[in-house]
């Protein structure tokens, strides 16, 4: 069975200056980086405008990568990273638009039980403080807690104990619905 | 109900776009032409409108504050903050400091430095606060193989800048190496109050590799970062001569309430394990696997030539019965020797010399080659194990570090063990080897000198080889009219949940043949003045009872290769013999919470800590305790 060489080496061999290992450390994780941008901005347009900006920042960033910690680590906290630069970016431009509320018209029109449930998450998303919402945009993706604290530079208590509090959001804003 | 968390969680699925072709095509496009433009240039900084932290104190600070685990270790390895602490404990060896012939470059920049910058900074700029702090300080870096026996910082008077020079010990071993050393990182078991959760459930361990670690760290003249103490490893690190199993059970448990020592108004709770020692003549025959590590960082003096020597030293140990094989994993894995009498000691120390180091790693290829090995020499009635030697950069490649678990606890159900002899410092993967080992049902050991080596390849064979009871957990329920708040010393990694106990499904630690665990609780009687909750006044009244016991002491093993578990359980009740083994290993939990600068000590100190050990230090035949107590004054002087 032959082996794929490892993120880890991928990035020193590119921080080194090695294009064909950036190239195929970045080909490797673009999906990824991707999903993460998805998650975290809520919208396709922003998550490729998210992911444009690492892509563009990585070659730069990759020199500073010293393997203190796992490459995908480093790499979700620089996606993370870049997501508040932009929403801090489109905030003083009073350009804001409510990140998970900008949502693509019709898509997945046909499939009517998905799109309802697409509108509670972006609702449950919405309703959700920032920090609690970058928290989930890392954990549902099955992200331990430790690994996401790792990310987010916070204990993985705290991750927990944001969890928690998303949950007891999302089961009040259930309880909400199933009022009306 | 269904849980809104999951909903969530397949909403989310559901909603993630693929991304698309033609914009991945052109962002691909744009990294790459960005990469080889940057090979040219230099590191441009973009102007940004956040205002630059001004200060180097306080870079530093907040630096070192803003940390992930594995960075602020190796800022602790690489470099010395500018906190100006001066210890020169030999002064006989001072001259030494200035003539060492060490460059000191001012110029050179910080990693750590780097590392606040691509962590907390925005895209595409270099943290300006970091390349100030270059130009102002001179920042110096620790110049590396660093090795010493004695622990020397130096100030010089003209410049904030602090130094560690390389002294050569007597045949030192251990050697700094700035790199990614990792840690479990478990938050200390927290005080519990009774009445709310009156009972504690956790897995034995029998590792030892934290114990190494820190006095690897000592040694060297640096106190261990909190994160790799576990006092539970430090504890069992010891053989103790606690009394011994009767009739045909594997070991015996003897409960003890005694006081504490750091705190007149509570009482420690000992629980000891004792298993044990069968006749070394009726042992089963072994199958040992050897899985080396062959990668480039093994190369370094305390790793392959180092574990060259510990099997060589195991080897007189074995007899014609055991086999031996051996596979070595780096770049891609090999069978160097294939299954050979453990007598025939030429063709084994024959292949070991012909190991060398190189290429990179790939562990699981290893591993997989390893098992299959090891199945390959599998008999009826015999104790097939799997060691694996490594500096702990075990590279799973592209796999799920779950999914090597799961394969690991996999063969462990199919009768193979395994267990983890970490060597050298630097590459050191903690959480790996812990894990590699606990769903391995065998034991995680830190070899840093060749005398740790003799313990735990050769005194203490038959422990780490011999199981004798797998899935050992122990509950204690505490009587709420009794006892008010308890907390257990250590096992933060080994906690379980209350109805795991009973489930023998969940996994545990084991027990091998000799091996004695110990583990110990701090318990706060009712109405003593050290008791730190006061009780609630709406709460409800805890149902008090009239019974004079602190609490029931619950134990679950099962019997080697055996699926239902056997249980053992018995009141706890005040008082019971105390004898020095117990009060050395207090004296051990005790000096753990020093290092760990534990807020239940009070004003008890490693002077006290040193007393109680050297008390009870009882014979140690093979010196581990006065080792100890060296290490307790070393680390005495390091923490002023």
């Amino acid at each position: 069975m032959r082996m794929e060489p490892t993120n880890e080496s991928l990035a020193r061999a590119a921080s080194d200056g090695d294009g064909a290992a950036f190239a195929q450390l970045l080909e490797r994780q673009y999906d990824g980086i991707f999903s993460l941008a998805f998650r975290l901005s809520g919208s396709r347009a922003d998550a490729e405008d998210l992911t444009q900006d690492v892509c563009t920042a990585l070659p730069t960033k990759l020199q500073g990568f010293r393997g203190e910690a796992r490459f995908t680590t480093w790499l979700w906290r620089v996606v993370v990273n870049a997501a508040h630069d932009r929403r801090r970016r489109a905030a003083t431009r009073a350009r804001h638009t409510e990140g998970w509320g900008d949502w693509e018209k019709n898509r997945r029109a046909g499939d009517s039980e998905t799109s309802e449930a697409v509108d509670w998450l972006t609702q449950a998303m919405r309703s959700l403080p920032e920090d609690l919402r970058d928290t989930l945009a890392l954990v549902l993706d099955d992200m331990t807690h430790e690994d996401a604290a790792d990310v987010l530079g916070v204990s993985a208590g705290t991750i927990s104990w944001r969890v928690s509090e998303a949950k007891k959001h999302l089961r009040a804003l259930r309880e909400r619905e199933d009022q009306v | 109900m269904s849980d809104e968390f999951d909903d969530l969680k397949h909403a989310m699925k559901a909603a993630m776009p693929a991304p698309d072709a033609a914009q991945k095509a052109s962002h691909l496009a744009m990294a790459q032409k960005k990469f080889e433009t940057l090979q040219g240039s230099a590191d441009e900084a973009r102007p940004t409108s956040d205002r630059p932290k001004t200060g180097i104190f306080r870079g530093v600070r907040e630096m070192l504050s803003t940390l992930s685990t594995r960075g602020a270790l190796t800022a602790s390895t690489a470099f010395v903050a500018l906190g100006l602490a001066v210890v020169v404990p030999d002064w006989r060896q001072a001259p030494q400091l200035f003539d060492a012939g060490y460059s000191v470059d001012e110029a050179q920049p910080v990693p750590v430095v780097r590392e606040r910058a691509e962590a907390d900074d925005t895209l595409g700029r270099a943290a300006p606060e970091a390349e100030m702090e270059i130009q102002e300080a001179p920042v110096i870096i620790v110049p590396e193989p660093l090795v010493q026996s004695a622990p020397v910082v130096s100030m010089q008077q003209d410049g904030a800048y602090t130094r560690a020079m390389p002294v050569p010990g007597d045949g030192a071993l251990v050697q700094i190496e700035g790199d990614t050393e990792a840690f479990a990182d478990a938050d200390q078991n927290p005080l519990k109050v009774t009445a709310d959760e009156p009972v504690s459930t956790f897995s034995i361990d029998v590792d030892t590799a934290s114990y190494s670690f820190i006095r690897s760290a000592l040694m060297n003249g640096q106190m261990p970062p909190v994160e790799s103490v576990r006092i539970e490893e430090m504890i069992n690190y010891f053989p103790y001569d606690y009394a011994e199993p009767q009739g045909d059970q594997p070991f015996e448990t003897t409960v003890t309430v005694t006081d504490t020592p750091w705190n007149p108004d509570t009482q420690l709770l000992h629980i000891a394990i004792q298993g044990e020692k069968p006749a070394l003549e009726d042992r089963p025959p072994l199958n040992l696997v050897f899985l080396i590590d062959t990668s480039g960082s093994m190369e370094a003096a305390n790793k392959l030539p180092l574990l060259k020597q510990s099997l060589a030293l195991m080897l007189p140990q074995l007899t014609e019965e055991d086999e031996i094989a051996i596979v070595t994993y780096a770049g891609s894995a090999g069978q160097v020797l294939e299954a050979t009498s453990a007598t025939d000691t030429d063709a084994i120390l024959g292949a070991l010399d012909n190991l060398s180091a190189g290429g990179s790693t790939n562990g699981e290829d290893g591993l997989r080659q390893a098992y299959s090995v090891a199945e390959g020499m599998a008999e009826e009635g015999e104790v097939t194990r799997v060691l694996l030697a490594t500096d702990g950069d075990f590279n799973v490649g592209f796999f799920d570090p779950k999914r090597l678990e799961q394969f690991i606890s996999d063969k462990r159900e199919s009768g193979t063990y395994l267990s983890v002899l970490g060597f050298g410092r630097g590459n050191l993967d903690d959480e790996i080897m812990q894990t590699l080992a606990q769903n391995g049902n065998g034991q995680a050991a830190y070899i840093d000198t060749l005398s740790e080596a003799q313990k735990v390849l050769v005194d203490q064979l038959t422990g780490a080889l011999f199981p004798i009871a797998n899935d050992v957990k122990i509950q204690v329920e505490f009587n709420p009219g009794q006892i008010a708040e308890y907390r257990l010393i250590g096992y933060e990694t080994r906690g379980l949940n209350r109805q795991d106990f009973n489930n023998d499904r969940v996994d545990a630690g084991d027990i091998g043949a000799g091996h004695t665990v110990t583990a110990i609780y701090e318990i706060t009687p009712v109405g003593s003045p050290a008791v730190l909750t006061d009780d609630l006044r709406y709460g409800e009244v805890a149902a008090s009872s009239d019974s004079d016991e602190l609490g029931f002491f619950k134990l679950r093993y099962k019997a080697p290769g055996a699926d239902n578990s056997r249980l053992i359980e018995t009141p706890i009740l005040a008082g019971g013999d105390v004898t020095d083994e117990m009060r050395f290993a207090m004296a051990i939990a005790g000096f753990g919470e020093l290092l760990t600068d534990s807020p239940y000590l009070g004003d008890w100190s490693y002077d006290q800590a040193i007393a109680l050990a050297n008390a009870s230090k009882g014979d140690d035949p093979f010196g581990y305790r006065a080792e100890a107590i060296r290490l307790m004054r070393l680390a005495e002087s390091l923490d002023q």
